[in-house]
């Protein structure tokens, strides 16, 4: 499992021990030019001291006698004395004098200037400069390694104490990412802690931006899910409502049916009965469609089909009310759609035409842009303006209801042509009259 | 016992009519909340059989029309909502009864008797009133423990009268208990229903308070 805190904090030592670095390289090389410029100067002020002292005869040099030993002199200034070594060379080559622990053998070859110079394995740094008037030469030079000591030691002074600090460092970061990220870990714990039925909003006062995107994206989906099961919660709820009547009115029927002595009773009872079965059996129906229309496991099985075939087809299925059903349309006409799904559709609007009025009820088919248009147009009263906007909600059933309708009729045709990807359009007709619209786009 | 049954199905309301018919009641039915208010209006009932869901309104809004003009005739509910919330706020918004749907017819009856009976102030199932013994559940009546066969607007009579012993009942409010909307009443029915009873239970039982009504006799004869 990748996780963010320990990307944080590898990122964040990582990093914090990287510029540790390039600032360790940088006063590295800073110092060390630094240490060069000032110790340079001090070798070329010590090469002229020389010079002068050598010029007002404060040194006594033996310039005259070959055999003469070269003269030891010291240098006034204690602290030049264990770094700088000072000899001093005529200018045909020979050692007149020296500091106290100048090395034997001569400093540089090089002429007047700056150079550097291995002499017995130690690297000096030498300045050298001509005094003409006593033919001799003064080079004053320091051990590189005592240069290089003196660098060290700097960046030693800086490195340790850094090095001891870091891992202090470590541990700061290592809370404060932990802290950092107590927000997300609080949220974790009280998402985890939920039972699955919980779906209220997580607290989303006093957060960190970074995280109340995801909270409020999460609060969204709570929603969302709370909604469909709350719309599940009422269907399930409704449908059993509405199942539980007729079996109510199926049993009322027949207790009077056993209880009555009279004829007449008994045989409105079982008329009744008779009835109530068709009717609570469509009503089951109608649930088992809108179930296959939900089933969110069945795609879509798009077929070349004659769309009046299939409005044909449903209205045989209805033997009772087949005189009264008139089909328009083109017999050859095709379009790609879900026969299923078009036929429940069909066959939900021509019920509900056929429940709502007494006369004739009209289907035609016409090719539309884009798919087909079906509408079925019925003779009935309509839909009350107000009640338009409703009348395709799941059990809707208005106030003038017929006793034979479930008021999911509608409500199937249209998710039905949902399912689809097309529209259920309800009109009302002049003088009076419904006309239902199905707009299904041809399928691809 | 005249009862007004509120109910939006047809075939449940038939039933209803027929069924709670054949238990003894006097049955109006309607199907709406507007119906049912224009019946409360025009009639007083020993009981109300009210569906919750209606179309144009809950039968809550009834029962809160009876409970707010202080009525306090007993409501029994029957409803396919029948979890123990519904149940709760249906009995606390004044009903006396719940019923779930489907239910059984002779229960129903049972509890819209029950309910009729506690709205009467009645402790006892049956009617008892100097050994006249009447049994609304049974539809039986008898006297010194001997069954006396009744008709049914006999039966209806007589429970009338022995619901308030000793108070008048007059023809006016007999009629009405007897008789629903789609009833003709003959003109002299009640007095008929009436010389039939004192013939079968004794002619000492019912007395005539002229111009008022009738009444039980003190003793029976």
């Amino acid at each position: 499992m990748s996780s963010i805190r320990s990307r944080l904090l590898t990122i964040l030592i990582v990093s914090t021990g990287l510029v540790w670095l390039l600032a360790v390289a940088w006063i590295y090389v800073s110092t060390q030019a630094e240490v060069e410029r000032v110790l340079d100067a001090r070798l070329t002020e010590a090469a002229r001291m020389v010079n002068s002292l050598l010029a007002e005869r404060r040194i006594e040099l033996a310039l005259a006698d070959d055999d003469f030993p070269a003269t030891e002199f010291q240098i006034e200034d204690p602290s030049y004395e264990r770094q700088l070594s000072c000899q001093i060379w005529s200018l045909d080559g020979r050692l007149v004098g020296r500091s106290e622990h100048a090395p034997d053998s001569r400093l540089t070859e090089a002429g007047s200037g700056f150079s550097e110079s291995v002499i017995e394995g130690e690297t000096w740094r030498v300045y050298a400069i001509d005094n003409p008037a006593l033919g001799v030469r003064v080079m004053v030079g320091d051990s590189m390694a005592v240069r290089d000591r003196l660098v060290g030691d700097v960046v030693k002074g800086l490195a340790i104490p850094a090095a001891l600090i870091l891992p202090f460092l470590a541990a700061v970061i290592w809370v404060s990412v932990r802290r950092g990220m107590s927000p997300l870990n609080h949220m974790a714990e009280s998402l985890s802690s939920r039972a699955a039925t919980d779906l209220r909003p997580l607290p989303d006062e006093n957060l960190p931006e970074e995280i109340a995107p995801a909270v409020h994206a999460l609060n969204g989906l709570f929603r969302r899910v709370e909604d469909v099961r709350e719309r599940e919660k009422s269907f399930t709820a409704v449908a059993a409502h509405e199942l539980k009547t007729p079996l109510a009115g199926l049993k009322t029927q027949a207790q009077v049916a056993l209880a009555s002595k009279d004829g007449e009773v008994q045989e409105n009872a079982l008329r009744q009965i008779a009835a109530g079965v068709d009717r609570t059996s469509r009503l089951v129906r109608q649930l088992l469609d809108l179930a296959a229309i939900e089933a969110s496991d069945r795609t879509p099985e798009i077929l070349d089909a004659r769309p009046l075939e299939i409005i044909r087809r449903v209205a045989a299925d209805m033997p009772s009310a087949e005189q009264r059903i008139n089909i328009e349309g083109d017999d050859d006409g095709t379009a790609r759609f879900d026969p299923v799904l078009l036929t429940l559709a069909v066959r939900n609007l021509l019920e509900n035409a056929l429940c709502h009025s007494q006369g004739p009820v009209l289907v035609g088919t016409r090719e539309a842009i884009g798919g087909i248009e079906i509408t079925v147009e019925d003779e009935g009263p309509g839909i009350p303006s107000d009640e338009l906007p409703r009348a395709t909600d799941r059990f809707f059933r208005g106030r003038a209801k017929s006793p034979s309708g479930s008021g999911l009729g509608l409500a199937i045709a249209k998710e039905a042509a949902a399912r689809m990807g097309g529209t259920l359009a309800l009109k009302n007709l002049k003088p009076h009259g419904l006309a239902a619209t199905l707009s299904i786009p041809a399928a691809g | 016992m005249r009862i007004l049954v509120v109910e939006d199905d047809p075939m449940l309301l038939d039933g209803l009519s027929a069924g709670l018919g054949l238990a003894g009641f006097t049955v109006d039915a309607v199907a709406t909340c507007e119906d049912a208010f224009a019946a409360l209006q025009a009639h007083s009932y020993g009981t109300v059989v009210l569906d919750l869901m209606l179309p144009d309104g809950s039968g809550l809004e009834v029962l809160a029309f009876l409970r707010k003009r202080k009525d306090a005739t007993p409501v029994v509910l029957l409803t396919a909502r029948d979890q123990v919330g519904d149940r709760i706020a249906g009995l606390d918004a004044g009903a006396d009864d719940y019923v779930g749907k489907p239910f059984d017819l002779d229960e129903l009856a049972a509890r819209v008797r029950a309910a009729a009976r506690r709205g009467a102030g009645q402790a006892s199932a049956v009617l008892d009133w100097h050994g006249v013994v009447l049994d609304p559940a049974r539809q039986t009546v008898s006297v010194k423990g001997k069954p006396v066969p009744l008709t049914r607007r006999e039966f209806g009579v007589l429970r009338a009268l022995m619901e308030r012993p000793g108070a008048t009942v007059s023809k006016a409010s007999l009629e009405e208990t007897l008789y629903g909307w789609q009833e003709e009443v003959e003109s002299n029915a009640v007095e008929v229903h009436i010389h039939n009873l004192r013939t079968k239970l004794g002619t000492g039982l019912i007395k005539t308070v002229r111009g008022l009504g009738y009444r039980l006799a003190e003793e029976s004869a």
